[in-house]
């Protein structure tokens, strides 16, 4: 079973519908012990990370979450769940991230005159060729991104496909085993997006 | 590429499509969901449902439409219509719902811009504009087109991004229904005037006025409801329409 991490922070129950759709078990719960227990985890999320640190450690989920990565568990974040695996953001600047990825979070430039978040479909360039995550899923496919900040890895082979904004920024990141995220909700981006948690789902089994 | 968005408009009465011309001669056109589900198969980027249904029930209708939506679609939509509380928009989020659309209780009450931002995020909060030509400025109208409030488009655009909103839905009374085209000089008024991305909208009869707000107003999305109800065109057609015009468009290649 898919665990879909619950920690008050924006609407889950789009990413719960979309494994119903796809026939993959997942449910949402923000009990440690669940989490703990989970084969598999997803972290969503949309808000402020300097918030949604807080409302992890609150519910004492930040332990549970590193070590379900670092036991080599499948674990997908998304947007805002993939801006929180990375050391730090600059939305918040006193407040560490889970550190699972090394690196860290900016801001859009706003000198681009693009607007900032950037709300909309955007399509990916691929990086990586082999990964399990992005099988059957063309190159420059669309996906759906809300966003204001985007993360930066420390190394580049963390970066498995980017996206150009007002500049270009990693898309989907891993960690080269059992992490990934995106930058984009993949429960909002039709075929292609279920293509992938569906990929996520076989990963996960 | 970051693409313009097509947004195709549903709008609901008593749970089910109703199209007519203004609100007048409304015909039932179907379920929501079959709908919804054509338009997402055909590539629109977004869909609008407004609910024009106005009653307590209505308000349940609207809450079950949501969830059977979202169990299906998988793009985002934004419901509006009479919303004015932040717990009816929690339940309609909590349905799967993706974004909110508020016209004129937020002219009644500002402060529910700013309430469902904080609680929800900006992302959530769309703030519909009804506006109609005066002198050589645009008024806000609500209740469907037919209260003048005396405010001006374009503040009121630029006040409700100051209180959270996320994204601005402008429909120009003049034109809507018109198929004239959209009211380019208002969008174009509005969407310098903000930050945040502006949907033009009311007025489109042909695919030209799809490609002129982008090109001539600086919209990020139009809506759409007549062109393609009554099938005048596709959501394909338009987009091929715009890419061929060097627009930004999701368009899928055949994998």
């Amino acid at each position: 079973m898919i665990v879909i991490v619950d920690y008050g922070m924006g609407n889950l129950s789009s990413v719960r519908k979309a494994f119903q759709f796809l026939k993959v078990p997942a449910k949402i719960s923000s009990d440690p012990k669940q989490v703990a227990r989970a084969q598999a985890l997803v972290l969503p999320g949309v808000g402020a990370f300097g918030e949604a640190m807080t409302e992890l450690r609150k519910r004492k989920l930040i332990e549970p979450l590193r070590e379900a990565v670092n036991a080599g568990k499948p674990f997908l974040g998304i947007c805002l769940g993939l801006q929180l695996l990375f050391e730090s953001s600059e939305e918040s600047p006193r407040v560490k991230g889970l550190a699972l990825l090394p690196g860290r979070v900016k801001r859009f430039s706003r000198a681009s005159g693009l607007k900032i978040p950037q709300m909309g479909w955007n399509q990916i360039e691929k990086s990586s060729a082999r990964d399990p995550l992005l099988k059957g899923i063309p190159d420059n496919s669309f996906f759906y991104f809300v966003h204001g900040y985007y993360a930066v890895p420390s190394k580049r082979s963390q970066v498995l496909a980017s996206t150009r904004y007002s500049e270009r920024f990693p898309s989907i990141v891993s960690n080269g085993k059992n992490l990934w995220a995106t930058q984009f909700h993949p429960e909002k981006s039709q075929k292609w997006g279920l293509k992938l948690l569906r990929n996520f789902g076989e990963i996960a089994r | 590429m970051f693409a313009k968005r097509i947004i195709p408009c549903l709008d609901i009465k008593n749970g089910r499509v109703v199209k007519g011309i203004r609100f007048l001669k409304l015909k039932d056109a179907g379920d929501p969901v079959e709908t919804a589900r054509r338009y997402e198969q055909q590539g629109a980027d977004e869909l609008v449902f407004l609910d024009i249904t106005a009653s307590a029930h209505g308000r349940k209708t609207r809450a079950q439409l949501a969830k059977r939506v979202s169990e299906v679609l998988f793009i985002p939509f934004t419901v509006g219509g009479g919303i004015s509380s932040v717990e009816e928009m929690r339940a309609l989020l909590s349905q799967g719902c993706d974004k909110i659309s508020i016209n004129s209780s937020a002219v009644k009450r500002p402060a529910l811009i700013t309430e469902g931002a904080r609680r929800f995020g900006s992302q959530c909060i769309v703030v519909a504009i009804d506006a109609r030509k005066k002198g050589k400025r645009w008024e806000v109208f609500v209740h469907g087109g037919r209260t003048p409030t005396g405010k001006d488009a374009v503040a009121w655009a630029k006040e409700a991004e100051k209180r959270g909103a996320g994204e601005i839905l402008l429909t120009s009374m003049d034109q809507d229904g018109m198929k004239n085209g959209y009211d380019l000089e208002l969008t174009r008024a509005v969407s310098r005037a903000v930050n945040i991305p502006v949907i033009a909208s009311g007025g489109a009869g042909n695919l030209k006025h799809l490609a002129d707000a982008f090109t001539k107003a600086r919209a990020d999305a139009v809506l759409a409801a007549s062109i393609f109800h009554f099938g005048t065109f596709t959501v394909p057609q338009a987009k091929r329409y715009l890419k061929r015009r060097g627009i930004p468009v999701r368009i899928e290649e055949r994998a």
